[in-house]
């Protein structure tokens, strides 16, 4: 008789809630009752709030089992689940559940699909057919196809991934760099991680392609170290594919060379910003940089360096694959593909969801996510990490596009969206916006170093109830001055939140004086 | 994480590995971390020695990471996420609860462990989330604290 497949995700989400425990308890369950199963230790489909999710493939079928505990499989055996048995909870075939089958999974597919660290189930699953592809149709081909899907930093920036190639790639120099941004810092979002654990394969071929479309032979991935298991992944993936041959000196006899380094970073937010992470990974403290000049022309090591984010690079792959035409029917406006947007925070089904652009922030909030997870009402949701603006209720039909996010003072960034409900208090959030600057400011301008903790005094003033007006003044002087004279988005982005904060929820802040008192 | 006595032999191991590269200071710090457990200005002298760079050059490196302690910590080290999806799901009031649970202040340590801020674990969707001697757990409650801070490590 055949073994029997059974997935149980290693990625983060799943192993916090006790995956890792599942698995062994499964293990030992079955070596007992003598049942024949292979254990495939898959990533995670994105469906966080079903994790533990447990799959048994039935004839050729994934059938899930979701929230499941330790305690649950000595139970899940005497219903039989190694043939899809009913338990309470069993959930049905993988492919049916609503929250995954309405998603444009484009970027993410493979992601809870295969054995991230298997080159065979890689291959089973097109991988590698983008890098084949693009080495026999050459650079200039891939670069135009990438200018041609539109595709934007999803990082948070938003800028051309095309044009940024086109300039590496025309700037003489006889080495370049690639370097993956995997300094996934905002809070409410997880995307590349879940990426980096479920394909990592997929990562390093489309470095591979950025590589050899802009002519550098060298990667680097600089991710943050709060991800330690997305660290013992990606290393052991780096090694899979070097041993396969798909990294390192001639690349499958094509006569190309590219092979890439690790780096970890060590806890600073502002190390996500692209120059303050070329200085941590040439060992420095992660101080911003003066623009220009632009990385594309003096990057790591003084090097013309392509700086993308991890899921701005692992789209390469997909785009190459399906063709730039195909990519671009996605979206809207000048926001073409899909996003992967992240549900966190005060949320029933909190998790990925990869979809196009365009569709409202309450068509995820509710049709995904569920309302809230305490029941209560939406009182604000924050887009696009701690930088990003709180909007409040009466802003959830905004569609998500870089447009419409702009045109409100906002910003999709990287498509993190934390919920809250009526018992947040939003003074409490600005002031944090503020007080986060302080601790994580790299310190190279004033306006962000001082600024920030001026800024979190002044607030407490204001809900002191001290010169409430005249302090009300002077924060949105600091606000502009911050915007105006930071560095980069770390000072001249925090006043978003706090401004959003001013504008939506005033009835968090002290009562105005009435004249004449 | 229990901290191992500096052993400048087993230092200088690890600066090999990293071919003595300076542009790995931050890479050879995490692995320092990893067999001290923090940074001593023992180490510091002998980077800055074997590296061929200043000793404010290391210094700067090491304090401008929150990662590089340069004291010894408890023998468990906690983390609580601070950051915005923890705080919509009650990390404020988690923080006050380890504080009182463990005896000590948040960015304090004692015999036993060290309590430290972190702001993103990437565990957003199972807020609140904590990370106990590198391990995440998701879906904190202060029960379910207590919990795993029992089953976590040498500390009892």
């Amino acid at each position: 008789m055949a073994r029997t497949r059974v997935y149980v995700p290693r990625e983060t989400a799943a192993i916090s809630v006790g995956a890792d425990d599942i698995a062994i308890a499964i293990a030992r369950h079955a070596k007992r009752s003598g049942d024949n199963i292979e254990l495939i230790r898959n990533g995670s489909w994105g469906a966080t709030w079903l994790e533990p999710l447990v799959e048994v493939t039935v004839d050729d079928k994934r059938i899930a089992y979701g929230n499941i505990e330790a305690d649950d499989v000595p139970e899940l055996f005497t219903a039989g689940f190694l043939a899809g048995g009913e338990h309470a909870k069993r959930i049905g075939p993988t492919i049916d559940i609503p929250y995954l089958i309405n998603q444009d999974r484009w970027t993410f597919w493979r992601c809870g699909l295969i054995d991230p660290l298997s080159i065979d189930d890689f291959r089973a699953h097109h991988g590698f057919k983008a890098l084949e592809k693009a080495l026999d149709n050459g650079a200039q081909t891939v670069i135009d196809a990438v200018k041609d899907s539109g595709l934007r930093g999803r990082g948070g920036a938003g800028f051309p991934t095309g044009i940024k190639w086109q300039t590496v790639a025309d700037v003489q120099s006889d080495q370049k760099y690639i370097a993956c941004n995997a300094d996934e810092g905002d809070s409410g979002t997880f995307s590349d991680r879940i990426l980096m654990e479920g394909d990592p394969l997929g990562l390093i071929e489309s470095m591979a392609i950025a590589g050899f479309a802009v002519g550098a032979d060298r990667g680097y991935i600089y991710l943050r170290s709060e991800y330690p298991l997305t660290h013992r992944v990606l290393s052991r993936a780096i090694e899979v594919a070097r041993d396969n041959n798909w990294l390192g000196d001639d690349i499958q006899g094509s006569g190309f060379n590219f092979d890439i380094e690790l780096h970890l970073g060590a806890g600073s937010y502002v190390c996500g910003e692209e120059t303050a992470m070329l200085e941590s990974l040439e060992g420095k403290p992660g101080i911003v940089r003066y623009k220009p000049p632009l990385p594309a022309f003096e990057g790591l090591f003084g090097q013309p360096t392509v700086v993308n984010n991890v899921v701005t690079l692992a789209s390469i792959a997909n785009i190459v694959n399906i063709g730039s035409e195909k990519y671009a029917s996605y979206g809207v406006d000048r926001s073409k593909g899909t996003l992967a947007f992240q549900l966190a925070g005060n949320i029933k089904r909190g998790g990925l969801v990869e979809k196009e652009f365009g569709i409202t922030l309450r068509e995820v909030i509710e049709d995904w996510g569920g309302g809230t997870a305490s029941g209560r009402p939406v009182k604000a949701v924050q887009v696009g990490g701690p930088l990003g603006a709180y909007l409040p209720e009466e802003q959830l039909d905004t569609p998500l596009t870089y447009e419409a996010f702009i045109e409100i003072g906002a910003m999709l960034g990287h498509g993190g969206i934390v919920v809250f409900d009526d018992t947040a208090d939003m003074a409490q959030q600005a002031r944090f916006a503020m007080e986060f600057c302080a601790i994580e400011s790299c310190g190279k301008c004033t306006p962000c170093r001082i600024g920030s903790t001026r800024g979190a005094e002044v607030i407490d003033k204001i809900v002191a109830g001290e010169n409430r007006d005249e302090n009300l003044e002077l924060l949105v002087e600091l606000c502009n001055t911050m915007e105006d004279a930071s560095l980069c988005a770390m000072g001249g982005m925090t006043p978003y939140p706090v401004r959003s904060v001013l504008q939506h929820f005033t009835e968090d802040l002290p009562a105005a004086r009435s004249t004449g008192t | 994480m229990t901290a191992m006595a500096y052993d400048k032999q087993a230092a200088s191991e690890i600066i090999a590995r990293f071919d003595a590269r300076g542009e790995m200071l931050v890479q050879i710090l995490h692995a320092f971390i990893e067999r001290f457990a923090w940074i001593s200005e023992d180490a510091i002298r002998q980077l800055a020695d074997e590296l061929n760079l200043s000793r404010a050059e290391v210094h700067g490196v090491v304090s401008y990471y929150h990662d590089f302690r340069t004291t010894p910590p408890g023998k468990r080290i906690v983390k609580i996420c601070q950051a915005e999806a923890c705080q919509a799901m009650g990390s404020r009031e988690l923080s006050a609860h380890a504080e009182k649970s463990l005896g000590i202040a948040m960015n304090a340590s004692d015999a036993d462990n060290t309590l430290e801020p972190v702001y993103c674990l990437g565990n957003c969707a199972c807020s609140p989330a904590v990370m106990i001697d590198g391990k995440t757990f998701g879906r904190v409650s202060p029960q379910r604290f207590d919990d795993i801070v029992a089953s976590s490590g040498d500390a009892n």
